[in-house]
């Protein structure tokens, strides 16, 4: 059996031999098919680990709360988020004392157009107000300078601590623990610097200044009354879950936030909780329909990729009636011959198959050379190459080997 | 071979000298559509091969003798009537069957010499042993010693291209004789050949048949026929004489 596989194997190889270019040219549709899929899938594959990463490293295993949703999916009626009652820092005080939560503070920002330092200038700050508790809930470290105390809340105090990013740019040389920055007419004394964190989604999660909530309330003492102003700016509260709890907390905070809210059973929820597993979700949902794009223009290019075998296989069979009349008469049986055309349009995809698939490895590696994509590739990515490709082979190589193998032995000897 | 009489036909089985029958046919029709026109090769042909015959048929051309051969050596079935192989009805086997009867039971020389262009010889000898399932290593032992036996041992890595039409057909003897078949069919051996060339192929199969083997020709050519031990002679379809 494996010796008579071997013989077509090496059968195959011949035919492959004497007409290398046209079965190139044959396989091309597939290597044109699998290259691209590989690179593509590697490409996304790539995006997903990093997304997945940095998700990661926003906080192990968060739970947020806040008004509206984190990614409005589909219309929405604005109106109806913009009357829910804000989310409050005694909201944040009553989750932290629920059994599984560790955690909970609340979280407010705006975004700065422009910060100044003397002559430098960035744009697009996030200014957050928060509690002391901001590092541990978020995975964040100070650099130099010191943290915020219970004290600096209480008091309201006016100090800020900064992201890197603002440290880079507007203190180049010097330290910037001890100076101070301007922000709507209030002064804010630096005490300290956050490590790096990089970016998430391409946003650099290190353009921020934190200030105690308390003082945030008098750099920003009201909102504007617009719909989408009271439908998204406002309090929302980060949960640190004890360990494992994740599912539990979502639960007990439901509940907790029903009840503060006072929402008769029938009424759905007035606030909206998301979990890190959420944020992964939709992002998938994202490149899900990518992917699914892919693989249909892929299914595509694979199905003239094996209508290109098949037309060769039909020409092969055409061409070798009496190669194929011959081995009959000295005893190859229909299944034989079967099995040998089939074995050589299973070899000629498999050729375009292992071609492509180098050829999309190098594209994706190219790709995450010269741009800033990653690509990562999976074992199961090769295997889908080679199976599909397989598949093709034996797919549209079934019908020409058929009609080799049904040929009669006397008209196949015949044949000129 | 021999003809049977319609007495002996009806009984089925004669024994003559302890030579045991290989093949029967018995009333076969062979008929075949050339367009829309029905052709009638065979009109009721009964014989019998046995150990160690040599037999010439002969007949002009479309006397059938070429379609009779082939319906012989399991190529062909016939439209009608019963040929049976050692006691089993071919026309009942499958194309299994009947592709391991080709392979066992008969060899085939061809007129047109029938190799594959991109086999040496020793590939092409060995072919019917790739079907056989024979091991790589005893087909190269068996196909070389065969063809050393026929005087080809310093053309065993030779393709077709490279070799004169009689040492082409003395490979295609060497594959024909190299699964030890209990038949050899050859149709028209020596047709593509010069009459010298054709007379050292003839001396193969007397030399083949003296070693105890089974022989049936087709020829046109009456000094090709006269090698044999037996002539059939065809015409329209049915035996006219032995």
């Amino acid at each position: 059996m494996v010796n008579d596989i071997l013989n077509k194997i090496s059968l195959s190889v011949q035919t492959f031999r004497t007409h290398r270019l046209r079965s190139f040219l044959t396989a091309l549709g597939i290597i044109i098919g699998v290259s691209t899929v590989i690179a593509i899938l590697s490409l996304i594959e790539g995006l997903n680990r990093s997304v997945a990463e940095q998700i990661q490293s926003i906080g192990s295993d968060l739970v947020f709360l806040s008004k509206s949703p984190i990614v409005m999916a589909g219309p929405q009626n604005i109106e109806e988020i913009a009357n829910r009652p804000d989310l409050t820092p005694d909201d944040a005080l009553a989750i932290s004392e629920l059994p599984s939560v560790e955690i909970a503070i609340p979280d407010i920002s705006q975004r700065l157009n422009k910060l100044k330092y003397r002559d430098k200038e960035i744009a697009n700050v996030r200014i957050r107000g928060t509690t002391e508790k901001f590092s541990s809930v978020n995975n964040r470290f100070i650099e130099s300078g010191r943290d915020f105390t219970k004290d600096d809340v209480t008091h309201r105090r006016s100090l800020c601590a900064i992201g890197s990013y603002v440290a880079k740019n507007l203190f180049p040389d010097e330290s910037p623990v001890g100076k101070e920055l301007n922000v709507r007419g209030h002064r804010i004394k630096i005490i300290g610097v956050y490590r790096e964190k990089g970016a998430f989604l391409g946003q650099s999660m290190d353009n921020m200044l934190v200030i105690p909530y308390t003082f945030y309330e008098k750099v920003y003492p009201s909102r504007g009354e617009s719909v989408f102003e009271r439908a998204f700016f406002g309090y929302s509260i980060d949960i640190k879950p004890k360990k494992g709890q994740v599912e539990r907390v979502t639960d007990e905070v439901r509940e907790l936030m029903r009840r503060r809210h006072r929402l008769p059973f029938d009424k759905k929820d007035d606030f909206e909780l998301g979990t890190q597993q959420m944020l992964m979700e939709i992002y998938q949902n994202i490149t899900r329909v990518g992917f699914i794009a892919i693989v249909a223009i892929a299914a595509i290019s694979l199905v003239v990729g094996g209508i290109g075998i098949m037309n060769i296989m039909l020409v092969s069979v055409a061409e070798r009636t009496r190669e194929i009349g011959i081995r009959k008469a000295v005893g190859a049986s229909n299944q034989n011959i079967l099995s040998q055309f089939l074995v050589e349009s299973v070899f000629l995809a498999l050729i375009g198959g292992v071609i492509g698939i180098m050829l999309g490895l190098l594209l994706a590696w190219l790709i995450s050379v010269v741009s800033p994509l990653k690509a990562s590739v999976s074992f199961w990515m090769v295997l889908l190459g080679f199976g599909f490709s397989a598949a093709v082979g034996i797919f549209f190589g079934i019908y020409p080997a058929r009609r080799a193998a049904g040929l009669n032995p006397i008209e196949a000897l015949r044949y000129e | 071979m021999r003809v049977l009489n319609s007495d002996e036909s009806r009984t089925g089985t004669i024994m003559t000298r302890g030579r045991e029958t290989i093949c029967r046919a018995l009333d076969i029709h062979k008929t075949y559509w050339r367009g829309k026109v029905a052709v009638q090769a065979l009109r009721g042909v009964t014989l019998e091969i046995r150990t160690n015959d040599y037999i010439s048929i002969m007949g002009a051309s479309g006397s059938g003798k070429s379609t009779l051969i082939h319906i012989l050596s399991c190529l062909d079935t016939p439209t009608k009537g019963e040929y049976f192989l050692e006691d089993k009805l071919v026309s009942s086997y499958t194309d299994m069957e009947l592709a391991n009867a080709r392979n066992m039971f008969f060899g085939f020389v061809f007129q047109s010499f029938s190799l594959l262009p991109r086999l040496t010889a020793i590939d092409n000898v060995a072919l019917p042993l790739v079907y056989a399932g024979v091991k790589k290593r005893d087909r190269n032992q068996r196909s070389a010693e065969i063809l050393e036996k026929i005087g080809l041992g310093d053309r065993i890595n030779h393709r077709p291209n490279e070799m004169s039409g009689g040492e082409c057909q003395r490979v295609a003897i060497a594959r024909a004789l190299v699964n030890t078949p209990k038949v050899i069919f050859a149709d028209e051996p020596t047709g593509n050949l010069d009459s010298k060339t054709g007379s050292e192929i003839m001396d193969i199969f007397d030399r083949i048949v003296e070693e105890g083997n089974t022989v049936v020709m087709v020829t046109h050519d009456s000094n090709v026929a006269s090698h044999a031990k037996r002539i059939v002679r065809l015409k329209d379809g049915l035996i006219d004489g032995e």
